[in-house]
């Protein structure tokens, strides 16, 4: 049976809309204050260090990203907690709260799909994750200019970009779980809590656990472990568990990208390092290959996320 | 149950049925709404007024049965029923941080009118239900009778021709719901059709044409409520008058068609009659020179009605019952 009409029409004005109750929300400023001084404070740190230490580095802006100063961690380590809480913060009432607010049914007796709405509030979401983010990089590497006073290169330049991107994919796998969770839940409170439970859950339990499961599962042979070493099966299938957390995944890809030297992510084997000159940087385009799995993995569970929201939204009863 | 056929009608139902599972929310109805006509909706909470409703915008499946609103089907077109008819749900809800303005322009862009003509026809709108002065402020410090308003000026402003209001006027005070019905009927002035349910009988009974009386998924009766009132309450006229005069009630208990006289009062009577019997008791007053303080007759309470028929079919009154407590 085919739908008359676009499915789209009206996605631009539910965007707009929400696009400007984001960007005007209490919450979203609160949210951005929050991210511009920690990320102020983590970058400091790490300019600080970055003076005391290093004399000669290719990537010297780089290290911007990823130096740490205690007992500050880094501006990216603090990006991957504050992210996911922006995009949660953003995202776990946006259909309930048209529930409570009792204007869904009048929204969606207005001649527009309910796609549109969903569509519509998904990328004002990402929109607004993306404008702050994109400020904050712009505001990194202005401050990185002005304290270091070395101008970047345009090898720097791309790589942080790409990460750029890859950060603003990684808010959008949060916000698709917001956005699920808020449809599934009626109560903007329930929601909030089990999508902020389940970030706890998946980046920080996640990862001993699936540690805790590899050992189980496959236990380590006693004659790695006499040698003090990992079992290489046992290490591979707590990677494998531990990369179901899109957090692990960000975290591997931020290595690839911003440490021109990481060859693989995972165990190396001695045959993989035969004719490697330990140390030299690779391409970007040799970076992003090596991450290439994970950004597609966290593209895909996004969308796979949007799209059990989408089918459980558009079955929903829209009386309250 | 016979079916009334409005000519010229603009929602046509027929054997609309509604079910979740097993339970059947909304069971073979069929009705029909003429154009520039008020149609009312009446029953208890629960009864299927609601889903209904929202089978005919396509906002929820239809089970079986078919409806068509302006000739298009709502499962089908959706786009084309929604652009035509307005809808007021069931305790409207705003946009509390917008102003009534924005929220309007917000709807207005949905439908995809133009700059120009959206401003005109907020404005217009806005006017119209008198919240013009109400429009820089926001939807938040609206008392709920200005929120009612506000949902019908969306109507307005979207120039639908079937004007769909749930409950419009559930928890509002007496004036305000007054102003509500004024505006409701200026709907009719202009050849808007109206569809409204309420559980509030006597409301609405003075603003609908016609009336579809809901229980428990089925529409139990339909027709005007003055027919209604001959169908059920047996066709008799009650006319009320004050007046003295010796031996005014032996005398008009003589009229043709007065079937009893009863004293209700100090120089109060009342007449069962099968007909409209005012001019002859008038004359009858004014012949033995009495003086005529009050003569009325009693139109049929859709009350009297409701409370008449379900108490000839005790079994389904008893689910009512149950219905209303939960």
């Amino acid at each position: 049976m085919q739908r008359e009409g676009s499915a789209f029409s009206g996605l631009g004005v539910v965007m707009l809309k929400e696009l400007s109750d984001h960007l005007t929300s209490v919450r979203m400023r609160v949210l951005e204050w929050l991210v511009v001084l920690v990320a102020l404070a983590a970058l400091y740190g790490a300019i600080q260090q970055i003076k005391d230490t290093t004399a000669e580095d290719p990537f010297l802006f780089l290290r911007l990203f990823t130096t740490s100063r205690d007992p500050l961690p880094s501006f990216v380590s603090f990006l991957s907690f504050l992210v996911p809480l922006m995009a949660i913060g953003l995202g776990f009432d946006s259909v309930n709260g048209e529930h409570t607010r009792r204007t869904l049914s009048r929204i969606l007796s207005q001649p527009i799909y309910r796609d549109a709405l969903l569509f519509g509030k998904f990328l004002a979401g990402l929109a607004t994750l993306s404008i702050s983010l994109i400020t904050l990089w712009l505001l990194v590497i202005g401050l990185g200019l002005l304290m270091i006073g070395v101008p970047p290169g345009a090898e720097e330049i791309a790589r942080s970009f790409v990460f750029l991107l890859v950060t603003i994919v990684y808010a959008g796998v949060w916000l698709a779980l917001a956005l699920l969770f808020s449809i599934l839940f009626r109560s903007a409170a329930t929601a909030a809590l089990i999508t902020l439970g389940l970030w706890l859950f998946l980046t920080f339990i996640w990862p001993v656990l699936a540690g805790a499961f590899a050992q189980m599962i496959l236990p380590p042979d006693p004659r790695y472990m006499a040698l003090g070493l990992q079992t290489p099966g046992t290490a591979e299938l707590e990677q494998i568990l531990a990369r179901f957390s899109p957090s692990t995944l960000f975290a591997e890809v931020v290595v690839a990208l911003l440490d021109p030297t990481t060859r693989a992510l995972g165990p190396i084997y001695l045959s993989q390092l035969q004719g490697a000159v330990l140390g030299a940087p690779l391409p970007l385009v040799e970076s992003v290959l090596i991450a290439w799995p994970q950004i597609v993995g966290m593209i895909a569970t996004a969308i796979v996320l949007f799209v059990i929201g989408y089918v459980i939204f558009q079955r929903q009863e829209v009386r309250a | 149950m016979s079916q009334d056929t409005a000519k010229d009608a603009v929602i046509e139902a027929t054997g609309l049925t509604k079910t979740y599972g097993s339970a059947v929310a909304v069971d073979h109805i069929s009705f029909n709404v003429g154009r520039g006509e008020i149609f009312g909706l009446l029953g208890p909470n629960g009864a299927g007024k609601t889903t209904t409703i929202l089978m005919m915008l396509g906002l929820t499946d239809i089970s079986e049965g078919e409806v068509r609103v302006l000739g298009f089907n709502p499962a089908r077109e959706p786009l084309s029923v929604k652009r035509r008819v307005g809808y007021l749900p069931d305790t409207v809800g705003f946009y509390d941080n917008l102003t009534a303005g924005d929220n309007m322009r917000y709807t207005a862009r949905l439908i995809g009118f133009r700059l120009a003509e959206r401003e005109k026809r907020i404005a217009d709108a806005l006017e119209r239900v008198g919240l013009a002065e109400f429009a820089d402020k926001r939807v938040g410090t609206f008392s709920r009778g200005m929120r009612q308003r506000l949902g019908l000026a969306e109507i307005l402003m979207k120039g639908a021709q079937i004007a769909i209001l749930d409950e419009p006027t559930s928890g509002l005070d007496p004036h305000a719901t007054t102003e509500l019905l004024g505006i409701i009927r200026a709907f009719k002035t202009e050849g808007v059709s109206v569809l409204l349910s309420s559980h509030l009988l006597e409301r609405v009974q003075s603003v609908c044409d016609r009336v579809a009386l809901f229980s428990a998924g089925k529409i139990a009766l339909m027709g005007s409520v003055a027919d209604l009132g001959r169908q059920i309450l047996g066709g008799g006229y009650v006319v009320d008058i004050e007046a003295d005069g010796a031996g005014l009630a032996e005398r008009l208990a003589l009229i043709p068609g007065v079937s009893g006289v009863e004293k209700t009062g100090i120089g109060k009577l009342r007449l069962h009659a099968d007909r409209d019997v005012r001019p002859e008791a008038a004359a009858e007053v004014v012949a033995m020179h009495g003086r005529l303080k009050y003569l009325g007759v009693q139109e049929p309470s859709l009350e009297a009605i409701y409370t008449r028929y379900f108490e000839a079919k005790p079994e389904e009154a008893a689910t009512e019952g149950t219905r209303h407590a939960a």
